[in-house]
C-alpha cells in the first residue's frame, strides 16, 4: 500500500474530477434541449465561490446542522477507500467489505436527514422523510446484487469480486441494470428526483439542504458529486475486462465513470420524474432483478 | 465462586435494607443502588477470569426438597451474560437514584428498589443455575420481580393492564419449560444440566428444541410471541425499561443457547426455523417501531427487531453447523452474541435517554416534543450515540455485530451448496431492509424529539437531567464507543462462549484482522471529520456568520406547528406497508369553501395481538364461562353436589 500506488492515484483523481460529472450531465441535457449549456468548469467556480462566502444559520439549528455536510463528505470519501478500480485492489479490502461501504453511506445519510430535521422546516422534513423511505427500499438491492456476484466469483471482497466479473454472464447484466436503477435513486436523479426544479415541493435531496449555505453548501455539493463518482465507478467496474495494465485499467475506469454520467444525462433528458407512489415499485423491480440474478447464480 | 455468592447476598441484602429504610428516601435509594454496584465489583474478577479461558467455576450443595440440589456453575457463556446483567444493573441503578426521586410514595419506592435488586439477583441466578429446579425458581423470581416493577405506576389503568399482560405471557411461556426439563431429565432421572442430553433420541431432541424455542422465544420477544413486550417495557419506570429491554429479554437468548449446547448436533431445519422467526421478528419489529407515536413503545418494538437480528445470527450459526461450514457457524454465533451485548448497551442507553425526556417534559409522545437538543445537550448527545449505534452504523458498536452476521451469511452463500445458500442469501436483503428502516425509525426518534422547535409548552420548558441520570447515560454512551474500539479483542472471549457449539480457533484471528481493517477505515473517517471541521472553522474565521429564521420559501413567520411531525415523517413507509401494519386512521379532512378545523389521528396496534391472541383468549373465556352453570351462589346446591360426589366415590370404592 505505497503512497504512489494506482489505487491512491485513483482516489485522488476521484476527488479532483468528481465535480466535473455534474457539468457533463448538464452539457448532455443542454445538448438534448438545443442549448449550449454551462462551461465545463462551472461546478468548480461554484464551489470556489461558496467556499469564499460567510454563513447564515437558522436560529432553530444546533451543532447537528453544522455537522451534517461534513459527515456526508467524510463518509463518502471514506467509502472510496473500499472501492477497487479496474484490476487494482482498493487500499482497504477484506471479506464483506461492501457491507461497510453501504453502511458508511448510510451514516452520511443519517446525518444529512438529521441536519434537515434540525431546521424545523416542513420542506426539509418532507425531503428527509422521502430520503429515508427511498433509501430503505434501495439498500437491499445493492447488497443482494453484490452478494449474487460474490457467489458468482467465489470471493467476498469487492476488490476480488469486481475485477473478475464479466458482463457476458446474464447474471452480471441483471445486477448491472439493478445497480444502475439504484444509482439514479441514491444520487437523487431522474426518474426519482429532479435536481433542477425550482419548486421545493417536488424535490428530495435538494430540498433537504435548502438551509445550507456558504462553505457548508460547498461540502454538500462536493459530497454529492463524489457520491455520484463512487456509484459510477462501482457500475463501471462490472463492465471492465479483467486483463490489462493497472494504469490502463485506471484510465478506463475514469472513461467509464464519464460514460455513466453521459448515460445519466440521457436518462434525465428523456424521462419525466415518476410519481412518488410509483417509486417503490421501480425499486422493488430492481430488487427482483437482483433476486433473479441470485437464483441464476446459485442454480 | 465465593465472590459470586457474596455478590448475590449483597444484592438481596441491599434490597431488604432499601425496603426497611424506605421512610428515609435518600438512604433507601443509596442502599438500593449500592447492591448492584457492589455485586458488579465482586463478580467482575471471576467473570473476567472465566471469559479469558480460566477454569470453569462450580458450586454444589444438597437441599432438602425432592429432586433437589443446588448446583451452580459459571462457564464462559454464563460469565458473558453475567457481566452484561451486572454492568447494566449497576448503571441503571445509579440512574434510578435520580429518576425515582419524588416518584410516588416512599413505600412504593422501597418496594421498587427491593424488586429491582432481586430482579438482578434472579437473572444472576438464572445464568448460574445448573439444575432445572434452581433454574425454574430463578426464572419465576425474575418474572415476579419484574411484574412488580412494571406495575410501579399502578395508579394508571394502562400500566396495570400491561403488567397483567406481561404476567400472563411470561407464565404461558414458562409452562413450556416444564415438559422441556421433564423430557431432558427423564432418561437419567436427574435434573442436573450436565446429565441432560446424553442419549437423547433425535425426535425427542427436536421436540425439546421446539419447546425451548417457544419458552425462550416468549422471553426474548420473538414474533409471534412478542405481544407482551411493547406493552410491558414502556409501562415500567425508564431505568427498569432499560434493564428489561437491555438485559432481561436476553435471558431468552441465554436459555436457548444453553439448551442448544445440551441438545447435540442440530438438524438443518432448526436453523431455518430460527432464520424464519428472526427475519419476521426483525422486519415486523422495525416496521411497527416506525409506526409508533410513543418514544418508549418505539424503543420496545425495536427490541423485537434486534432480538430478531440475534435470532438471524443464531440461525445462521445453526445452519452452518448442520452443513459443516465451521466459518459460517462460528461467525454467525459470535455475531449474534456480540449483538446481544451491544444491544444491551445501546438499548439501555436509549431507554435512559427516553427516561430523561419523560422526566423533563412529562411525556414520551414524539409529536409533542422537539427542540430538546438545546435544552438537554447531554441527553441529546447520548441519544444520538444510541441511535447511530442501534442503526448498526459504523464506527459504533452496533455495526460490528451486524457485520459479522452479514459476513456469516455471505460466507455461507459462497461456500455452501445451493440448499443452504439460498436461505442464507435471503438474510442479506432482510438485514439491509431492516437496517434502512431502522435508519428511518431512529432519525425520526432523534430528529423529531431532539431537533427542530418544541411542539408543546412542556417541551419548551424542558431541563437537563440530574447528575446521576447524566452519569448513567454518559457511561453507557462511552461503553458503546469502547466496545467498537475493542471489538477485535472481544472476539476471542465471545468465541470461547460459543466454543461448545462451534469450533472457531481458525476463524477468530481472521475475523480480528478484518475488524482491525474496519477500525482503520473508522480512524480514517474520524481523521477526515476532524480535518473538515477545522477547515470549516478556518474558512468561517473572519467571515460574517448570521442567525436567521429557517428558510420557508419566503414565508417569514414559521411556527413549530408547521414542522414535520413523527407521523408525517414515517407516513410514506407506513403507507407502503399498510397491509402489514393496519394503521387505523380517523380523519376529518378540511373540505368545501370554508373548512372547519381538520383532524387526523392514527394508531397502529399490534396485529398479532388483535388477530391471534385476543380471539384466542376470548374463545377460552367463552368456553370457561360454560362452567358457570355449576356456580349458583346457593349453598344448598353446593352441599348437594358435595354429597353426590361423595356417594359416587363411595359406590365406586365398594363396587
Amino acid at each position: 500500500m505505497s503512497a504512489l500506488s494506482p489505487a491512491w492515484f485513483e482516489i485522488g483523481l476521484a476527488l479532483l474530477l468528481a465535480p466535473l460529472l455534474n457539468s457533463v450531465i448538464a452539457r448532455i441535457k443542454a445538448a438534448f434541449a438545443g442549448r449550449q449549456g454551462p462551461p465545463l468548469l462551472q461546478p468548480y467556480f461554484d464551489l470556489a465561490k461558496l467556499l469564499r462566502k460567510g454563513a447564515v444559520y437558522s436560529s432553530t439549528t444546533t451543532w447537528i446542522f453544522r455537522a451534517g455536510p461534513i459527515v456526508a463528505f467524510a463518509t463518502t470519501a471514506a467509502a472510496l477507500l473500499l472501492l477497487p478500480n479496474g484490476r487494482v485492489a482498493a487500499p482497504v479490502a477484506f471479506p464483506a467489505d461492501f457491507v461497510l461501504l453501504a453502511y458508511l453511506l448510510a451514516l452520511g445519510r443519517f446525518f444529512t436527514i438529521s441536519a434537515a430535521l434540525d431546521t424545523g422546516s416542513s420542506f426539509e422534513g418532507m425531503g428527509a422523510s422521502r430520503e429515508a423511505h427511498f433509501a430503505a427500499l434501495a439498500e437491499p438491492t445493492l447488497l443482494l446484487g453484490l452478494a449474487a456476484l460474490a457467489r458468482k466469483t467465489g470471493a467476498l471482497s469487492l476488490s476480488q469480486i469486481l475485477p473478475t466479473t464479466s458482463l457476458l454472464a446474464p447474471e452480471v447484466g441483471l445486477v448491472a441494470v439493478a445497480l444502475a436503477v439504484i444509482l439514479l435513486c441514491e444520487n437523487a436523479r431522474m426518474p426519482f428526483d429532479d435536481p433542477t426544479t425550482h419548486l421545493e415541493l417536488t424535490m428530495v435531496h435538494e430540498v433537504m439542504v435548502l438551509d445550507h449555505g456558504g462553505p457548508d453548501f460547498a461540502f454538500v455539493q462536493y459530497a454529492s458529486a463524489l457520491k455520484l463518482w463512487l456509484w459510477s465507478a462501482l457500475l463501471t467496474a462490472l463492465f471492465l475486462p479483467a486483463s490489462g495494465n493497472a494504469w490502463v485499467a485506471g484510465a478506463l475506469t475514469v472513461a467509464g465513470v464519464f460514460a455513466v454520467a453521459c448515460g445519466v444525462g440521457v436518462v434525465e433528458s428523456s424521462m419525466a420524474r415518476l410519481r412518488l407512489l410509483r417509486v417503490p415499485q421501480l425499486l422493488a423491480t430492481a430488487l427482483a432483478l437482483t433476486a433473479v440474478a441470485l437464483i441464476l447464480v446459485v442454480r | 465462586m465465593i465472590l459470586l455468592v457474596l455478590a448475590l447476598a449483597a444484592l438481596t441484602a441491599s434490597g431488604l435494607v432499601a425496603l426497611v429504610t424506605s421512610q428515609h428516601p435518600r438512604l433507601a435509594a443509596f442502599c438500593g443502588a449500592a447492591g448492584p454496584l457492589v455485586a458488579w465489583a465482586l463478580a467482575l474478577t471471576p467473570a473476567l477470569s472465566v471469559l479469558t479461558r480460566g477454569p470453569v467455576l462450580s458450586f454444589e450443595c444438597a437441599w432438602p426438597w425432592p429432586f433437589g440440589a443446588v448446583v451452580l456453575g459459571l462457564d464462559a457463556l454464563s460469565a458473558l451474560f453475567l457481566l452484561v446483567i451486572l454492568t447494566l444493573g449497576a448503571v441503571t441503578a445509579v440512574y434510578g437514584v435520580g429518576y425515582m426521586r419524588g416518584a410516588r410514595s416512599p413505600l412504593a419506592r422501597g418496594v421498587a428498589w427491593i424488586s429491582f435488586d432481586l430482579l438482578i439477583a434472579a437473572m444472576f441466578l438464572v445464568v448460574l443455575a445448573r439444575h432445572a429446579l434452581v433454574f425454574l425458581l430463578a426464572w419465576e423470581a425474575m418474572a415476579l420481580t419484574s411484574f412488580l416493577l412494571i406495575a410501579f405506576d399502578c395508579e394508571r389503568r394502562e400500566v396495570r393492564r400491561a403488567a397483567w399482560t406481561y404476567l400472563v405471557a411470561t407464565h404461558l411461556g414458562s409452562v413450556f419449560l416444564l415438559p422441556l426439563f421433564f423430557l431432558l431429565g427423564q432418561p437419567h432421572a436427574s435434573f442436573v444440566f450436565s446429565a441432560f442430553g446424553a442419549g437423547l433420541a433425535p425426535g425427542t431432541a427436536s421436540i425439546c428444541f421446539l419447546l425451548a424455542l417457544v419458552a425462550f422465544g416468549t422471553q426474548a420477544g420473538l414474533v409471534p410471541f412478542h405481544v407482551w413486550l411493547p406493552e410491558a417495557h414502556p409501562a415500567a419506570p425508564s431505568h427498569v425499561s432499560a434493564l428489561l429491554s437491555g438485559v432481561m429479554i436476553k435471558m431468552g437468548v441465554y436459555g436457548l443457547l444453553r439448551m442448544l449446547t445440551l441438545l447435540g448436533a442440530p438438524p438443518l431445519w432448526w436453523g431455518w426455523l430460527l432464520l424464519g422467526l428472526g427475519g419476521v421478528s426483525a422486519l415486523l419489529g422495525i416496521l411497527f417501531a416506525l409506526a409508533q407515536h410513543d418514544l418508549k413503545r418505539l424503543l420496545a418494538y425495536s427490541s423485537v427487531e434486534n432480538l430478531g437480528i440475534v435470532a438471524l445470527g443464531l440461525g445462521t450459526g445453526l445452519v452452518g453447523r448442520s452443513v459443516g461450514a465451521e466459518d459460517v457457524a462460528a461467525l454467525g454465533l459470535i455475531g449474534a452474541l456480540l449483538h446481544v451485548v451491544n444491544h444491551a448497551f445501546f438499548k439501555g442507553l436509549l431507554f435512559l435517554g427516553a427516561g430523561s425526556v419523560l422526566h423533563a417534559t412529562g411525556t414520551t409522545e414524539v409529536d409533542e416534543l422537539g427542540g430538546l437538543a438545546s435544552r438537554q445537550p447531554v441527553t441529546a448527545m447520548a441519544f444520538l450515540v444510541g441511535s447511530v449505534a442501534i442503526c448498526g452504523l459504523p464506527p459504533l458498536n452496533g455495526f460490528v455485530g451486524e457485520f459479522l452476521i452479514y459476513w456469516a451469511a455471505l460466507a455461507g452463500l459462497v461456500h455452501t451448496p445451493a440448499g443452504a445458500a439460498l436461505p442464507l442469501a435471503a438474510l442479506v436483503p432482510i438485514l439491509a431492509t431492516v437496517g434502512g428502516l431502522a435508519l428511518a425509525c431512529f432519525t425520526k426518534a432523534f430528529g423529531i424529539v431532539f431537533l427542530g422547535q418544541p411542539r408543546s409548552p412542556a417541551a419548551a420548558a424542558a431541563h437537563e437531567a440530574g447528575a446521576s441520570m447524566r452519569a448513567g447515560m454518559i457511561v453507557l454512551a462511552l461503553a458503546c464507543v469502547a466496545i467498537a474500539l475493542a471489538a477485535p479483542l472481544l472476539l476471542d472471549p465471545i468465541a470461547w462462549c460459543v466454543a461448545p457449539l462451534a469450533p472457531s480457533a481458525e476463524v477468530v484471528p481472521r475475523a480480528a484482522a478484518v475488524l482491525w481493517q474496519v477500525l482503520l477505515v473508522a480512524a480514517a473517517l474520524s481523521g477526515l471529520l476532524l480535518v473538515l471541521a477545522l477547515v470549516r472553522r478556518w474558512l468561517l474565521r473572519r467571515r460574517e456568520v448570521r442567525s436567521e429564521l429557517t428558510w420557508d420559501c419566503g414565508y417569514a413567520a414559521p411556527t413549530s406547528r408547521m414542522q414535520y411531525t413523527g407521523s408525517s415523517f414515517a407516513q410514506p413507509t407506513v403507507d407502503l406497508f399498510a397491509s402489514l401494519l393496519r394503521t387505523r386512521k380517523r380523519i376529518a379532512a378540511p373540505d368545501l369553501h370554508f373548512p372547519d378545523a381538520a383532524h387526523l389521528e392514527t394508531e397502529t396496534r399490534d396485529v398479532s395481538r388483535e388477530e391471534i391472541y385476543e380471539p384466542l383468549f376470548e374463545g377460552t373465556e367463552r368456553l370457561l364461562k360454560r362452567l358457570r352453570v355449576l356456580q349458583h351462589g346457593r349453598v344448598q346446591i353446593y352441599v348437594l353436589s358435595l354429597v353426590v360426589t361423595l356417594v359416587a366415590l363411595l359406590l365406586w370404592q365398594v363396587r
